[in-house]
């Protein structure tokens, strides 16, 4: 028998949740809407822009170490001489005449001994030259001519001490500084919100073992403590990340065990109690999503603290190894070289930057969003 | 009905209050004209959202800073409106000035009254340290605080709520002022302490001569107390003249419906036959407080050895004071605080019962609460915050069917089905009550405990959380404990009633006898305080 469907089946309106409310005022925040845009061109320039960069992030190129950030093509002219000039004498060989026509150089050289076909291999592996040639030998194969192509390359950011391509190298290291905050964040979230809650919920004698336990780990020095996972992990860095949300989660657990006490004295809270909701969905459907606001915010704020923090152990040798690079590193080693090639700190301290600033202004921008009262 | 003439000190021309939000522009106050004559008490009256606080708001330019006014508010022919902050407070805190409704809030705690008194008088020029100092004393014991000289030293903890609204109004007084608006100054005190406010108030009226606007959504305090009345709704004012006249021949059909919203009828008696639902005996709540380490921990009885019998049908009015233990009293016989005593439910003992062990009884024992903004969970819908009780007690029933369940319930509070799916933020206060008690009665329970269910409402909608608990009683045949210090409710549901006070029994006996004849003197207080209506309105 088909029952018609009774008129209280009609279609129900959809409401709009505090979040959707959050979401508006967010959109209305004009600093937090450029911050994200900023910040997801940043993700994608290091998601797809090392796979697009003409060089390796671990190329070296020994003819251009350290040369500055320039939008024109190396090598610049007056490079091409001495370097053609420094090989032929590598390969014995005197330059008699020389010149450039489109990108070739043709020079006509002589040499004590016959010249050696193999000669070519030395200006090859020059990072200037490609596609030696050594034609018109004489008879006695004591002179020839050498003919090559000039290669030229873009350094848009410059290289460093290494000769490796900057823009390539702060892309990549984009990639490992972002995932790792992420990362990072998203382990101390978990184990924060969890433990936090329990504690807070609870309260009395598990909340009392429990923060002591937190306080017990707070005094633990940070360094020893990620040098002891180091020798245990190894040095993988995801492994190792993981490990420094697992000492960040201090904070989060502290600030959602505050959130949790003021909650669990919500009257929703008592009126599921009376109603023999059991422990673990007032937790779920009341508690944690209450105490998502601030911890939203506060990840906003922690991705940037861990990536701060990557930047600081990798300083010290404890975090991403060469040829790896993170933001941290290079700022680091952007440091050293400062006074000769101010180009290897200039940017990737602008990407982490802005990628900082992003997340700071959109933390506040959530801040807001969620919680209007307090402006 | 009186003009504007040369006796006028306040007069509010064409006020207009708009308020720009995110939604758009809301008028809060469309245009009214309101005039204060020297030495009268004019009152305010209103439901909540009428604009009858932000009318005064924008006289003494404390709007919030989204807010818009045009119109004229003249002191003394002067137009203040709109005027610079410094400019204004040369009258405002000096000639006009406020007390607001939370005394708990409106004091700074780190200050002693002494140095909270003082400042204005000083900042204002009129007097300096040492002789602000002695005023200071003078106000205190003009507002009948006990012992002014001592306790002019005190913090703002170390006094009850009564006393810091003294010292509010002393605040007031100290500038000698021409003016003096009270913002539901008795709204969060007790009944008792309400009618010793209003006395004291009166009396400083005639000795100061000033004049007082009262702002309140309480008919009772403004039959009690003024002169002259505006009735406002939705931002206009729609009627407006003497008190006797108001009450005595209301023209406005808003301003009858005020008047006749106290909730009326009684409760049938219900016969001894039935079987006893709740037997309590001897219960006892005590929170224990540490004193510091090694010290020996004060004890707090809150609830101390009550009895109590409830039959089925029967209501139970719990009436008392804040701090009188009847609260807790309520969550104790739930079994919701660990309590001390025999409770026994059905003919079953269920004191001392584990979470575990009560669960199958949460069904049937309901708590309903008095904060409809506190009591839904603000990130779940509707139909969710109804249901949740059946997920726990009904774990077989499908999405759909509880979907079924919620609808059915929201169409039993008269509520639209189709806002299943709404927040609770997007309904008002009487509508959020509405939900509450859709959830309750979801489970279908035998005993409900009501905590003050129509404490935060306005009265019209008082009357109508009334009858829908009046009908869900008959329908189901439902037991309930009714605790709330508003006698007039009470009166209204109860078959008995208990006086509790500083977690004891004052007085106990069937609702007629207790209102009617009351025995104790603290019961006979609360009575009298509360103005209750009899068979003629009562003029104080």
């Amino acid at each position: 028998m088909s029952v018609t469907s009774t008129n209280n089946k009609e279609t129900p309106e959809l409401g709009r949740s505090l979040w959707d409310d959050a979401k508006d005022r967010l959109k209305a925040n004009r600093a937090a809407v450029t911050s994200i845009v900023v910040l997801i061109f940043i993700t994608i320039l290091s998601i797809i822009g090392p796979m697009l960069a003409p060089h390796e992030y671990d190329a070296v190129y020994r003819d251009y170490v350290k040369v500055p950030a320039s939008l024109e093509a190396y090598p610049r002219q007056d490079q091409i001489e001495p370097a053609f000039m420094s090989v032929a004498k590598r390969a014995r060989l005197n330059v008699e005449s020389y010149q450039v026509v489109d990108g070739k150089v043709e020079a006509e050289v002589t040499s004590r001994r016959e010249i050696d076909e193999r000669n070519t291999r030395r200006f090859d592996r020059s990072d200037i030259f490609e596609n030696t040639q050594i034609i018109n030998y004489s008879e006695d194969r004591k002179s020839a001519t050498v003919t090559a192509d000039v290669q030229y390359m873009h350094f848009y950011f410059g290289t460093d001490a290494n000769g490796r391509d900057m823009l390539t190298r702060t892309l990549i290291a984009g990639r490992v500084s972002l995932t790792i905050g992420l990362l990072a964040t998203l382990v101390a979230i978990s184990i924060g919100v969890i433990y936090g809650t329990v504690s807070g919920y609870f309260g009395g004698k598990v909340d009392l073992i429990m923060m002591r336990v937190v306080d017990i780990l707070y005094s633990l020095p940070f360094i020893f403590f990620v040098i002891m996972l180091v020798v245990f992990f190894g040095r993988n860095f995801v492994l190792m990340f993981i490990a420094v949300g697992a000492v960040e989660w201090l904070d989060m657990a502290r600030i959602v065990r505050g959130q949790t006490l003021s909650i669990k004295r919500q009257e929703y809270v008592q009126a599921a109690e009376a109603m023999g909701v059991e422990s673990g969905g007032i937790l779920k459907r009341h508690i944690i999503p209450n105490t998502l606001g601030p911890v939203v915010v506060y990840m906003t704020l922690l991705v940037p603290k861990v990536i701060l923090l990557e930047s600081f152990l990798s300083f010290l040798g404890l975090g991403v190894q060469e040829p790896m690079t993170s933001w941290g590193v290079l700022i680091s080693e952007g440091a050293r070289n400062l006074q000769g090639a101010p180009w290897m700190l200039i940017f990737p301290s602008l990407f982490l930057t802005s990628t900082l600033f992003a997340l700071n202004f959109i933390g506040d921008g959530l801040r807001d969003a969620l919680d209007p009262k307090d402006r | 009905m009186s003009t504007v003439n040369e006796n006028t000190v306040l007069e509010i021309e064409n006020l207009k209050v708009d308020f720009e939000t995110n939604t758009g522009t809301v008028n809060a106050v469309k245009g009214i004209n309101i005039h204060v004559d020297k030495g009268e008490t004019v009152a305010i009256v209103g439901e909540s959202g009428s604009g009858k606080s932000q009318t005064m708001m924008a006289a003494m330019g404390l709007l919030a800073s989204n807010g818009r006014t045009s119109g004229s508010v003249k002191y003394e022919g002067n137009n203040i409106l709109g005027l610079s902050s410094r400019k204004l407070n040369k009258i405002r805190g000096a000639k006009i000035t406020m007390i607001f409704q939370e005394p708990m809030t409106s004091l700074d705690p780190l200050y002693t009254i002494e140095r909270q008194l003082c400042e204005p008088m000083v900042e204002h020029g009129e007097y300096t340290w040492a002789s602000a100092r002695k005023r200071a004393v003078e106000l205190l014991e003009l507002v009948g605080i006990p012992e002014p000289a001592r306790k002019v030293k005190a913090y703002p903890y170390e006094m009850s709520g009564g006393q810091r609204q003294r010292v509010m109004i002393a605040m007031a007084l100290a500038n000698d002022p021409d003016i003096l608006i009270a913002d539901e100054p008795t709204t969060a005190l007790d009944v008792t302490t309400q009618a010793q406010i209003l006395d004291l108030m009166a009396d400083l009226q005639k000795r100061l001569g000033m004049a007082v606007v009262f702002i309140t959504h309480d008919l009772g305090i403004v039959e009690r107390i003024s002169d002259r009345v505006y009735v406002m709704r939705r931002g206009e004012v729609v009627e407006e003249g003497n008190t006797k006249e108001i009450f005595g021949n209301p023209q406005h059909e808003y301003t009858r419906m005020l008047l006749d919203a106290e909730p009326t009828g009684r409760k049938d008696l219900v016969p001894d036959t039935k079987p006893l639902v709740l037997d309590a005996t001897d219960v006892r709540v005590e929170f224990e407080t540490e004193n510091g380490f090694l010290m020996p921990k004060h004890v707090l009885r809150a609830v101390n050895d009550i009895s109590l019998k409830v039959r089925e049908g029967q209501t139970l009015g719990i009436v008392g004071e804040s701090g009188s233990g009847k609260s807790t009293l309520g969550r104790a016989v739930l079994q919701l605080l660990p309590s001390k005593g025999r409770v026994v439910y059905m003919g079953k003992d269920i004191s001392g019962a584990t979470r575990r062990a009560m669960r199958p009884l949460r069904k049937e024992m309901q708590l309903i609460f008095q904060d409809p903004f506190g009591s839904l969970s603000p990130r779940l819908t509707v139909g969710q915050i109804i249901t949740e009780g059946l997920l726990v007690h009904e774990p077989h029933l499908s999405a759909a069917e509880r979907d079924r369940y919620a609808c059915q319930a929201l169409e039993e509070v008269s509520m639209d089905p189709s806002m299943r799916n709404r927040y609770p933020h997007e309904f008002s206060g009487g509508q959020r009550q509405r939900i509450a008690i859709a959830r309750t009665m979801v489970l279908k329970p035998k005993l409900v405990v009501l905590d003050e269910p129509t404490s935060a409402l306005d009265r019209t909608i008082q009357k109508q959380v009334v009858e829908l608990l009046r009908k869900f009683q008959d329908e189901h045949n439902l037991t309930y404990l009714f605790i709330s210090h508003d006698l007039a409710v009470v009166r209204a549901m109860s078959d008995t009633v208990m006086v509790m006070k500083k977690g004891v029994v004052v007085e106990q006996g069937s609702a007629a006898e207790i209102f009617s004849n009351p025995q104790e003197a603290y019961t006979k207080e609360l009575v009298e305080a509360a103005v209750l209506k009899h068979d003629e309105p009562v003029v104080a």
